[in-house]
């Protein structure tokens, strides 16, 4: 009875998913992203994009505004209440991958007009700031490695794993 | 009598002339009026965002070549204790417990001033003030006398202990050699996760920074440290806390150290070039008294 009752409940979960996941993801919206932007040091990370969507239910907490979901951001929200749906949405579509380069700085100087969007995040900042500021709200993973796993240049950067001192922590000398 | 009188009258006349040579060199060479090269470049630091990975610390060991550290970059036990710069790191990252359940992480390294005391006090003439902002030194003129590790008012300069016989100073160059010289954000920025950091124009940053503190200001407390502290520093701080809770000075002054030793290094030049002349002109006074008195005794005989 018992062992009847969840196989129950779980397939009623199942189908529940299956239902939300196909309306969400009608338009063309990825299941899985796979973010590999600091690959440099990491594995790329398999970011389960359906989870977060089934767990959040609302684009606009990740997305700003250019999924056309409410805006969360009472700032963004004086011009963008009614911008609906854009056609860009992905991180990587507004987000630089290196927002430091002289031509990015002129660039955000010489923006039209010159109030908001200038303290834009680059790729890497928006992914963090996103995912680890609701990481710590919601008590998901926040280490390094929960999300990342770190290849051997990695640990070469870091003076870990293979690459750890092999010489025992002296203590500090008394005098600066 | 009459040469006493003179004698006072040129005293008088000697220190007429020092006072107007003092004044005119104070006005001339007032500290903290210099604003910076225009083009010089910055960071903006928000505290608020940094997670203390601890990324910056393993992104300038590897930039700057420096030797293998104690614990591997990722040992978070380094936050039991304060840290500060080394010569084995040109940046660290400390932990400060602001609240019951909050702490916040602050990196130090070269906050890279516009009127850098560690270069006003460097007698050999070692530091540089670059046009795009960098604090760099000449470690072949160094004679690691260590005045510039007294003289920051950031405890920023370290010192090569280990190296007994050739002893320099050490400290963070703003990657100059390697990067920001061409255009290239410093290595902690670049590979800073959370963007902690934002490299751009200095006098740009100033204007993001009040921008973000007026787009969240509950957030941030309102000021942007480093903006005027000790005359301006090309690394500036936004914190969501007292500045003095993460470790800063809050009451630093805001004019630049130099300031402070100004007005009487202003007199050295001023006695080396008068008081030769004043004395000189007491000795033949004097002497010509000697040889007055000598006729005058004569002339009373007769």
């Amino acid at each position: 009875m018992h062992a009847a009752q969840r196989l129950m409940i779980m397939a009623l979960t199942g189908v529940l998913g299956l239902l939300a996941a196909s309306v969400c993801f009608g338009a063309g919206i990825p299941d899985q992203i796979t973010i590999n932007s600091i690959q440099k040091y990491y594995g790329p990370v398999n970011f389960n994009h359906a989870a977060h969507i089934n767990m959040l239910k609302d684009c606009g907490l990740c997305h700003h505004h250019t999924t056309g979901a409410q805006v969360a951001d009472p700032n963004c929200a004086r011009c963008h209440k009614n911008s609906g749906a854009q056609a860009v949405v992905s991180c990587k579509g507004c987000h630089v991958a290196e927002p430091f380069t002289p031509e990015a700085l002129k660039q955000q100087r010489d923006q039209q007009p010159p109030i908001y969007h200038r303290d834009k995040p680059g790729l890497k900042a928006a992914y963090h700031i996103g995912c680890v500021g609701c990481h710590q709200k919601m008590s998901g993973p926040t280490g390094c490695q929960d999300c990342h796993t770190r290849n051997d240049s990695g640990d070469s950067l870091f003076k870990a794993g293979n690459y750890a001192p092999k010489t025992p922590a002296k203590p500090k000398p008394a005098h600066h | 009598m009459i040469e006493r009188r003179d004698f006072l009258k040129g005293c008088l006349a000697c220190g007429v002339t020092a006072a107007t040579v003092s004044v005119a060199g104070t006005n001339a060479m007032a500290a903290g009026s210099f604003e910076g090269y225009p083009d010089a470049m910055g960071v903006l630091v928000d505290l608020t965002r940094c997670v203390g990975c601890r990324s910056c610390e393993a992104a300038c060991n590897k930039e700057q070549n420096l030797p293998e550290p104690d614990l591997p970059f990722d040992d978070l036990s380094v936050f039991k204790e304060k840290r500060r710069t080394t010569e084995k790191a040109y940046t660290v990252v400390n932990e400060y417990q602001v609240a019951d359940k909050e702490t916040l992480f602050r990196k130090m390294q070269c906050n890279h001033c516009t009127e850098p005391a560690c270069l006003t006090s460097c007698f050999v003439n070692a530091y540089t003030k670059t046009k795009e902002g960098a604090v760099i030194y000449n470690e072949k003129v160094c004679v690691g006398c260590r005045n510039c590790m007294i003289a920051c008012p950031f405890n920023i300069p370290a010192y090569s202990y280990s190296s007994p016989l050739n002893p320099l100073v050490k400290k963070c160059i703003f990657c100059y050699d390697t990067r920001v010289k061409d255009g290239k954000p410093p290595a902690c920025v670049e590979i800073c996760p959370q963007q902690v950091m934002t490299f751009g124009r200095r006098a740009d940053l100033i204007k993001l920074g009040h921008d973000r503190i007026q787009a969240n200001p509950g957030k941030y407390v309102d000021k942007l440290f480093g903006e005027k502290a000790v005359g301006g520093t090309s690394w500036m701080y936004l914190s969501s806390v007292d500045f003095d809770k993460v470790g800063f000075d809050g009451h630093m002054q805001n004019e630049p150290i130099i300031s402070n030793v100004k007005d009487f290094l202003g007199f050295v030049p001023m006695v080396l070039a008068i008081w030769p002349a004043l004395f000189t002109g007491v000795h033949l006074l004097a002497t010509k008294n000697k040889d007055g008195h000598h006729d005058h005794q004569e002339g009373d005989h007769q």
